[in-house]
């Protein structure tokens, strides 16, 4: 039984290699999602098989159905109801369930040693790591989804000396931990300890990144919830988890990479700078906006042959995706090349912008990429810029602002740049943007859904 | 770059601490215990370099896979992994694989852990699955 089982769990390994590779591709994406579920379900069902038959053991069948009822239940719920403007908190959410599920392997895994008294230095030391990262997975993700839901301010919180109290903090969590492997059984408060300060840490840490740095704290917390689920893995001593585990690890690592370069920052800047909090040489940008209706905003369209629309954070929260894409298809009729262009960091966490597009069932086939619309943005007649700021910032150009050396799109360079935005505050970064004072620029102030649906209308008409 | 060195780095020290470990295991039992156990703990120590190696292999293969990933794709990809790391049911299941009924301790926290993969698993798929069939729709038009 011990054999079927390991060929079952090399199996399900295959199957979640062969379902991630297959989800980076557009064209297999859905099927390999597929294939790396039936990875799970063999993975479980081989599990259950082998404790079934271990005479030493006794399935609590009672209390699996039980939790996988309600767990299904849940899970199921919220993945039908969610909207597609909420997917970063739900995504946020689900990385936290996920630490927590694995710290508690582990604290199982601790409370059987500290009552039977037996285990392993090597497990110990795996239990230690996986109540570190699973907790700090888990409060981490809690305060990134009370910010991205708006629950709680989305600003960074910084304060004085906030290094050396996370330091301080860690060096208690680790010294919690020699102390529990020293002498499991006598130190269950020690252990509990360990929980508390390890949570403590993970809200400690991702208090100081809001905002547009988002992205990369839910790509961070997505790998450290597979590195949680591998520290279980290396707990238990089960080759399924370490493999599974390690695989989520590394491309939530990748993500925060790829989210980082399109910032122009370094994984160090964005986890501990606090942008929004620390911005003082930014330069101030004067000058006169000039604000158009959304009549002149229609005949600006109705006359252009060329129009490229940059959605930002602000459609995700007008909810605005569908009326996009509502007057993308009007200008087309009017024989007008429409196309979209993201922003990597665009939204709240990677590949926001592209789910809210496909949503709206725009075709793949209108988005583009930045660095192909650049060089040829002369060429346009108008930019829709709605909701978007510090990605079309041309501040990102000039030496000595917060944003300087991250790639953006060069809206002010089309010949007509309309800003949908609801006022003239500056973005995330806390740099005035110049491109609302540019004299190609006008700016249709108010709800992004709201303007555009009048825009719609007046073409309707 | 800076990931790849920071990767080597971490399977180094991993593996480095594994060697440790393991030995450090072998020297505390092997004085008292019997040859037997020895014996054991000596193919406990060989599994545990056993598990850094792939768990190594595992970090580098994963790497490679999603390198090129197209942006489009990187909302299901963040809940389609994230779904996969919901592979923690497995322990949380073995958790509540224990004869003793009479540790209320035990079963809370195993319930709990299975609740909660299960949000992850079941959430996971089903989320990603909703995302890129709205991918694809568009497609077939």
């Amino acid at each position: 039984m011990q054999n079927l089982r390991d060929y079952l769990y090399i199996a399900a390994s295959i199957l979640f290699i062969y379902g991630l590779k297959m989800l980076s591709k557009a064209t297999t994406a859905r099927k390999g999602n597929l294939v790396s579920s039936v990875g799970m379900l063999i993975a479980i069902v081989a599990t259950l098989l082998l404790a079934d038959q271990n005479p030493n053991t006794e399935i609590q069948w009672m209390w699996i159905v039980t939790g996988a009822v309600i767990g299904s239940v849940i899970g199921a719920a919220a993945a039908r109801l969610v909207k597609m403007t909420s997917m970063p908190e739900m995504v946020g959410l689900f990385n936290g369930f996920g630490g927590l599920a694995s710290l508690l392997v582990g604290w199982a895994e601790y409370h059987k040693i500290a009552t039977q008294g037996e285990g392993s230095l090597f497990t110990l030391v795996a239990i230690g790591a996986t109540v570190l990262i699973g907790g700090v997975t888990f409060s981490g993700s809690m305060i990134a989804y009370a910010k991205l839901a708006g629950k709680m301010d989305g600003k960074p919180i910084l304060f004085k000396g906030q290094q050396l109290v996370n330091g301080a903090l860690l060096l208690i969590a680790v010294a919690a931990a020699v102390m529990f492997c020293m002498n499991p059984a006598s130190t269950y408060g020690v252990f509990i300890g360990m929980v508390v300060v390890s949570m403590i840490l993970g809200v400690l840490v991702t208090i100081p990144i809001g905002g547009a740095d988002m992205p990369v704290v839910i790509a961070l917390l997505n790998s450290y919830s597979g590195l949680a689920a591998c520290a279980a893995g290396f707990v238990i001593m089960n080759n399924v988890l370490i493999v599974a585990g390690s695989l989520v690890g590394a491309s939530g690592l990748i993500l925060t990479s790829i989210m980082c370069r399109a910032m122009n920052r370094s994984l160090a800047n964005v986890m501990f700078a606090g942008v929004g909090a620390t911005v003082a040489t930014g330069k101030t940008f004067q000058g006169e906006a000039k604000t158009v209706s959304a009549q002149d905003a229609y005949l600006m369209l109705e006359a252009a042959s060329s129009v490229v629309f940059v959605p930002g954070y602000g459609m995700a929260v007008a909810q605005a995706q569908h009326v996009v894409k509502e007057l993308g298809d009007l200008l087309e009729d009017n024989g007008c090349e429409v196309s979209y262009c993201v922003h990597p960091v665009a939204g709240r966490m990677p590949g926001h912008m592209n789910v809210l597009l496909a949503e709206a069932d725009v075709p793949y086939e209108q988005l583009v990429e930045p660095q192909d619309v650049n060089p040829t943005i002369p060429n346009v007649d108008v930019a829709v810029v709605i909701g978007a700021n510090d990605v079309v910032n041309p501040a990102a150009r000039e030496e000595g602002t917060a944003l300087y050396g991250m790639p953006i799109i060069d809206v002010d360079n089309a010949k007509v740049c309309i800003v949908l935005k609801r006022s003239l505050k500056a973005g995330f970064a806390g740099v005035d943007n110049p491109l609302f004072f540019a004299p190609n620029t006008r700016m249709l102030l108010g709800d992004a859904k709201a303007s555009i649906t009048h825009v719609v209308g007046e073409f309707k008409e | 770059m800076i990931l790849k060195r920071f990767l080597l780095i971490a399977c180094v020290l991993g593996v480095t601490a594994g060697a440790v470990l393991a030995q450090a295991d072998d020297a505390a039992c092997c004085p008292v215990e019997t040859v037997t156990a020895c014996a054991e703990k000596g193919s406990s120590a060989a599994l545990m370099g056993l598990l850094f190696f792939v768990f190594v292999l595992a970090i580098f293969l994963g790497v490679e896979l999603i390198a090129k990933v197209p942006s489009q794709l990187h909302t299901p990809l963040m809940s389609g992994s994230n779904a996969i790391s919901g592979i923690s049911i497995v322990g949380a299941l073995l958790a509540l694989a224990v004869k003793d009924t009479s540790e209320p301790a035990m079963i809370v926290l195993g319930t709990l852990a299975v609740g909660l993969a299960m949000i992850n698993v079941v959430g996971g798929y089903l989320v990603t699955d909703r995302m890129l069939g709205m991918f694809q729709q568009k497609k077939g038009k």
